[in-house]
């Protein structure tokens, strides 16, 4: 298994949209280090021809009628949000600024 | 405090009001919570709304549930309407949910009095309760060491006598272990056997809400009361609740027992000790005792610290800052994500979304999480052999006794290995029970855990109720 430095844990935390400090880092990186190292006692495995299981049972989704349920109502779930406007959800700007 | 049973028997027969019983458990959670920090929040009003309807309905002569008048803490990943819902979290942190998680409509409907919601790790990620935003939890029976986690606030309401039953959720051993370390009966049912509508999710092929009690028949009744299909939970399974109370004193005779070594050896002597007695319980209750290696059981603490923060670092992204909880004003959009996720998310939290995000990452998928997938299925076969030779496993709960603050987090691997014997159920989905059996250290509770297939919790309360009657609580 490939280990784990320092710059992938700074990768990492953008994409998981985290920031941190170098002290975080240096933390981080023996950390999880630590933790992938102990699973890499799965590499000691033949693994081939082994199928993936990402649930238990092999559960199939139970899906309901497909009919109109009420649900959530619309003010109370606009309520909650940290900023609205106009019935809906407001973010700060996505675009940059205009040239 | 009287038992979930003997509670609802009073209720039900009016020799006690269910205002009087909550007065009791208000009583007694005012007395010690500024101490042990158990509850987050308490919902006198409502909980005194809710007795007294009980109560009404009691003098009108009506069936009031099986649950009538029994308090109940709720662990605070429970969402309750307008009642403050946090995960030990401040990203959360003053959120009030707009419904009610599924088993909380259930319990009502049972005519149980939820009182209030218990602390926990944060996002339910953690073995000690340490790792909540509001502080740790202490442990009732020794306030210098931990209630365990992630479920120790529900676990140190029902030690502490505040309420007789309490909700947990166990992804990776957070009820049994909670329960081993305060001395009570802790349930992760099968998976899909009770909904998890409501349940904040942490890791969704794992999670499972079960009971603590002090009671192995409390516990049967508690989750005889939340079990059952529930069309707004998709991996909910299709069928009723099962009968598991007719069933208790159903015995072990003619069971075979699976002793696994992996879920025993590495433990403490006195640990390993009380296992071997609870053996030679079983076996003078007739059942036939049967020596199993599992290997793989070994393995599953990797696969498990891939998979669950895998599947947390998908969960845990609709914490952006955009619809519910806090936000952080940063210029734009993904400046305000990025701050409000770092200022809202503790250090434990972090760590987890890290690992899992790196596990599923381009170029580390296949080293780590699709490795960790097919040991999933290894373990689950491994389960599926045990159970041709054996109707039920027994191992440990924890490797220890409760231990002391502090001892183990600086090092987070040595936290994740308190999970070890309680992390193979969650990975094959089915139920497991601890029970308390004997003491070790200080006096303090050693939990036996019984394990078995599929839906087979009405012999694994069989089997701890005989573990329960030679510990001495008839």
């Amino acid at each position: 298994m490939p280990s784990l430095r320092r710059e992938d844990v700074a990768h990492v935390a953008k994409l998981a949209r985290l920031t941190m400090s170098e002290a975080e880092l240096d933390k981080f990186t023996e950390q999880l280090g630590q933790v992938l190292e102990h699973a890499s006692d799965m590499n000691a495995l033949d693994l081939d021809g082994v199928i993936a299981t990402a649930h238990p049972f092999g559960l199939i989704n139970v899906v309901r009628e497909d009919v109109r349920l009420p649900s959530l109502d619309h003010d109370v779930v606009i309520a909650m949000a940290p900023d609205a406007e106009d019935g809906r959800f407001a973010v700060p700007r996505i675009l940059g600024e205009a040239p | 405090m009287r038992t979930v049973r003997q509670t609802a028997l009073d209720v039900q027969s009016g020799d006690a009001s269910a205002l009087s019983v909550l007065e009791e458990s208000l009583a007694a959670i005012r007395a010690r919570n500024d101490d042990l920090n158990v509850f987050l929040y308490v919902d006198e009003e409502g909980a005194r709304a809710a007795a007294s309807a009980v109560d009404e309905r009691v003098a009108r002569g009506e069936n009031v549930g099986a649950l009538a008048g029994v308090p109940v803490a709720l662990k605070d990943n429970l969402c309750q309407t307008d009642i403050p819902t946090t995960c030990s979290s401040k990203i959360l942190e003053g959120w009030r949910p707009p419904y009610n998680a599924t088993v909380v409509d259930r319990l009502l409907l049972a005519g149980a009095v939820p009182v209030g919601k218990t602390n926990l790790d944060e996002f339910a990620m953690g073995s000690s309760t340490e790792n909540s935003a509001f502080g740790p939890t202490k442990n009732p029976l020794d306030t210098t060491r931990v209630p365990g986690g992630s479920s120790g606030g529900s676990a140190a309401a029902v030690a502490a006598d505040m309420t007789p039953l309490a909700l947990g959720s166990d992804t990776g051993g957070s009820i049994r272990q909670p329960a081993a370390l305060c001395g009570l009966i802790g349930v992760k049912p099968t998976y899909g056997l009770v909904s998890r509508y409501g349940l904040i999710a942490f890791a969704s092929s794992l999670d499972q809400i079960g009971p603590l009690t002090t009671t192995v028949g409390d516990a049967a009744m508690a989750l005889e009361a939340i079990a059952g299909h529930d069309p707004l939970d998709s991996t909910s399974l299709p069928e009723p609740s099962p009968s598991l109370v007719a069933h208790v004193d159903d015995g072990v005779a003619g069971k075979r027992v699976g002793v696994v070594r992996e879920l025993i050896d590495g433990a403490d002597e006195e640990v390993v000790a009380a296992v071997e007695r609870a053996i030679a319980v079983l076996k003078d209750a007739g059942a036939t005792i049967v020596e199993l290696s599992v290997p793989e059981f070994r393995l599953g603490l990797s696969a498990y610290y891939l998979i669950a923060p895998a599947e947390a670092s998908s969960n845990l992204a609709r914490f952006d800052g955009v619809r519910y909880g806090l936000r952080v004003d940063a210029g734009d959009v993904t400046a305000m994500m990025e701050a409000t996720r770092t200022a809202g998310f503790g250090e434990e939290v972090k760590r987890r979304i890290m690992l899992g995000t790196y596990a599923l990452s381009a170029g580390y998928y296949d080293a780590y999480y699709g490795q960790a997938l097919k040991v999933r299925t290894l373990t689950i076969e491994a389960f599926r052999r045990a159970y041709r030779e054996a109707d039920l496993l027994i191992g440990a709960t924890t490797p220890s006794v409760a231990f002391e603050f502090g001892s183990k987090t600086a090092d987070p691997m040595a936290m994740y290995l308190s999970d070890v014997f309680t992390i193979p159920s969650n990975l094959s989905g089915e139920p497991a029970i601890s029970v308390p059996f004997g003491t070790g250290e200080a006096g303090l509770p050693i939990g036996v855990q019984l394990l078995g297939p599929g839906r087979s919790e009405a012999q694994l309360f069989a089997g701890a109720r005989v573990l329960e009657i030679a510990d001495g609580r008839p």
